[in-house]
């Protein structure tokens, strides 16, 4: 049970961001949301390289040969910077649409429809 | 020396080149325009001529392996991996040559249509290194071998898409559909990349093909699949899910318009890999073929039904490019769904799948040609609404002729290109299901007929006052709708080799799923 | 006439080579009969006008018949699908989302389920 909790954990930051998306009507909300769900990507990814008593992935000097996996690591490092490209992108589309809508609510942003 | 050098790192530098491009762009705008043009230009031949290279590889000797790191680039089982692949590997076939060859060239041809600014110089720059980014983004999708990486081209495809739809603010409106689209793909490619873990937690791998070699089908595989299979179809635009497409179609500039539709077409050609390559028959193929099938028949019909009513020109051609994505769905669907059959197979499923992929790159070129030729009459008069537009005929008759060769192709007349990808997803899929085959000439016709009032609305009638001083577009533009053009008539008239060569050789890398995963693990 | 080849799709074939001739010999037809037209007409300012009873002709703009005067019959036959399906098309990213992810748990349940 402890040891899946992380991947519940994961699963639940994701449902719980989703779910901020599909409720809130604010955009930043929303961008919030999308970085919720983000984060328990990246928690699961972290998690399935996780092993119980696990040192860091570093050869020299290594005190065991029990190491966690860093592939995971890899990835989720990549998937926080990528992360962080699309937040910032997002947030400042948001800005302009504020500044040229006069609104940050995603139901005044629909001048494209139909 | 120079060729030798060209062929043996290919995969490389079909993303090296566009990528060195884009963040040399803003370097060279500072000198001046003619050589960032210049620049631009070089670069996007540079990366069309090595596809063209590679896939000249390809289809002589076989799929291509590039492992990046190792030795040697063809090894990807090194000795010190211990038999399995550890590095990023480039897995080159048929399928994934296929797409990058016509991904680069319509790239070219977006440059190209690019280069006139007109009014709006400021910027220049970004735009174009965005364009070489959202290359390598669908270059890199279509050719790797690694789903962690596919992942990371996906988002630069999305990203370097996104900011180029808003790149014309146009109050607000363009950035809305940027948002919408930057914010649908980074969910789809977030749950993408949650699939990614679920599978590298099963099978300690990231290579498709070890992966596909693994595969249990347990289930979280299944879920693993549903989440791939939907925010692929996603980025494709599958109805209905498509409700991103004809905003995002309709305000970014044209020419980059018909470039996302390739952006678009290697989210399918992802979508077609996971079925295929990763999964193959373990999954339940006629489940998921039918699942592919349905989602193929809901974006014709509905993709057609919606853009007869439309009046913003460019946002009628988005609902079109919905449309024309059923085809390609529903032929290689079918496909899928008699995988396991090797009769009904060789009868009618690989013709459906040739069909299906024929179709593709129909697609890229004369929808491509028909968002090019808007992008021209939007450049000339300002405006995309129908109810505006008329008697352009008169001072415009270059774009009018290559709008209706675009238009007559599209809707599947022939001697035209869509003719014969068409007729080959007609007859096999009336083998498969007669009532789907009828589906799919019924939205050929409706498709004429809204392009009928396309043309209608803006080239016939007398000439308008409002437009005498419209002349002609620059002759870049014309160039880029005019190569476009002579494409869609030459590959309707000698459809045949264009099948025997291309695209029969795509469909078996396809079909095969055996021989993708020997390439890497050399039949271990 | 290696060069250009029939297209076999399994069940039927395609020949350019008939379709191309079949052009030419209706241009050639098209063209025998435009030869036979009267050569010398009108030109002048006088030329190209429509007469309309001595009356002035209302300029090309209202003449036109613009894109949403097309096709309105096909639409209004089939107002019963049209009323469902245009406004699903909302414009509202919210609804972008929850059809996106209705569909992801309808393929999860297929992927599940069957």
């Amino acid at each position: 049970m402890f040891a899946d909790l992380p991947f519940i954990a994961a699963a639940i930051l994701i449902i719980i961001g989703i779910a901020t998306i599909v409720t809130q009507h604010h955009l930043i909300k929303m961008v919030m949301g999308l970085a919720v769900v983000e984060a328990g990507v990246n928690l699961l990814l972290v998690a399935t390289g996780y092993r119980e008593g696990g040192v860091a992935p570093i050869f020299t000097n290594a005190p065991s040969t029990e190491m966690v996996m860093p592939t995971v690591q890899a990835m989720t490092l990549t998937n926080i910077v990528i992360g962080i490209a699309t937040t910032a992108l997002l947030l400042s589309f948001v800005m302009i649409i504020y500044r040229k809508y006069g609104s940050a609510d995603v139901r005044d942003m629909r001048r494209l429809k139909g | 020396m120079i060729w030798e050098l060209l062929g043996a790192h290919a995969p490389a530098l079909l993303l090296a080149i566009p990528m060195l491009g884009a963040f040399a762009t803003p370097l060279l705008g500072r000198i001046g325009r003619t050589p960032r043009n210049l620049w631009i230009l070089v670069i996007t031949a540079l990366t069309f001529v090595t596809s063209v290279v590679l896939a000249a590889e390809v289809y002589t000797t076989g799929p291509v392996i590039y492992t990046f790191g190792a030795m040697d680039p063809a090894l990807a089982l090194a000795g010190d991996s211990g038999g399995i692949p550890v590095r990023i590997i480039f897995n080159v076939d048929a399928m994934s040559a296929f797409m990058a060859v016509f991904a680069s060239f319509v790239g070219m041809i977006a440059a190209v249509f690019s280069l006139p600014s007109g009014k709006m110089e400021s910027g220049r720059d970004g735009y174009f290194a965005l364009l070489l980014l959202l290359l390598v983004g669908i270059l890199g999708m279509v050719c790797t071998g690694d789903l962690f990486n596919f992942f990371v081209f996906l988002e630069i495809n999305s990203l370097a898409g996104a900011a180029l739809v808003a790149y014309r603010i146009d109050k607000g409106v363009a950035v809305e559909a940027g948002m919408k689209y930057a914010f649908l793909s980074t969910l789809a490619g977030l749950l993408v990349l949650f699939a990614v873990g679920l599978l590298y937690g099963q099978y300690d791998s990231l290579n498709i093909a070890v992966i596909a070699g693994r595969m249990q089908f347990g289930f979280l595989d299944k879920v693993a699949l549903a989440l791939l299979l939907t925010g692929l179809a996603m980025k494709a635009g599958a109805v209905p899910m498509h409700f991103w497409t004809p905003d995002t179609y309709s305000m970014a500039p044209s020419a980059i318009t018909a470039f996302l539709v390739v952006a678009s077409q290697a989210s399918l050609y992802g979508v077609f890999r996971v079925a295929f390559s990763l999964y193959g028959l373990t999954l339940n193929y006629v489940t998921v073929g039918w699942f592919i099938i349905i989602l193929g028949v809901l974006s014709m019909f509905v993709g057609v039904s919606m853009a007869i009513p439309q009046k913003d020109v460019k946002r009628l051609m988005a609902y079109h490019a919905v449309s024309q994505t059923g085809y390609m769905l529903l032929g290689v669907g079918v496909g899928l769904a008699v995988l396991g059959d090797p009769a009904m197979m060789e009868s009618f499923g690989l013709t459906a799948m040739e069909g299906g992929i024929f179709h593709i790159v129909n697609h890229a070129m004369y929808k491509g040609l028909l968002f090019l030729t808007a992008g021209a009459i939007f450049y000339q008069t300002g405006t995309r609404n129908l109810n505006k537009l008329g008697g352009l005929g008169h001072s415009m008759k270059w774009t009018m002729l290559f709008f209706v060769i675009g238009a007559l192709a599209i809707a599947g007349i022939p001697p035209f290109n869509g003719f014969a990808s068409k007729l080959m997803i007609y007859e096999s899929v009336f083998a498969f299901n007669p009532a789907l085959s009828i589906i799919a000439m019924v939205v050929s016709i409706l498709t004429l007929a809204s392009f009928v009032k396309v043309f209608h609305a803006i080239f016939m009638g007398p000439k308008q006052e409002r437009y005498a001083e419209v002349k002609e577009v620059p002759a870049p533009m014309l160039a880029a709708m005019a190569i476009l053009a002579l494409l869609t008539v030459l590959m309707g008239i000698f459809p045949q080799q264009i099948v025997d060569i291309v695209i029969s050789p795509a469909a078996g890398a396809l079909v095969d799923q055996g021989s993708y995963i020997a390439s890497v693990m050399g039949g271990l | 006439m290696a060069l250009i080849e029939t297209l076999y799709t399994g069940f039927g074939a395609w020949n350019p080579i008939i379709w191309l001739v079949s052009l030419v010999v209706a241009l050639v037809i098209a063209w025998l009969i435009r030869s036979r037209g009267e050569s010398a007409r009108p030109t002048g300012a006088e030329a190209g006008k429509p007469y309309l009873s001595g009356n002035d002709a209302p300029s090309p703009e209202e003449t036109h018949v613009g894109a949403s005067n097309l096709y309105w019959g096909f639409t209004d036959a089939l107002k019963g699908y049209y009323g469902r399906v245009v406004p699903l098309h909302t414009g509202i990213l919210t609804d972008y989302v929850l059809w996106f992810i209705g569909v992801l748990a309808l393929v999860i349940v297929m992927a599940g389920v069957l």
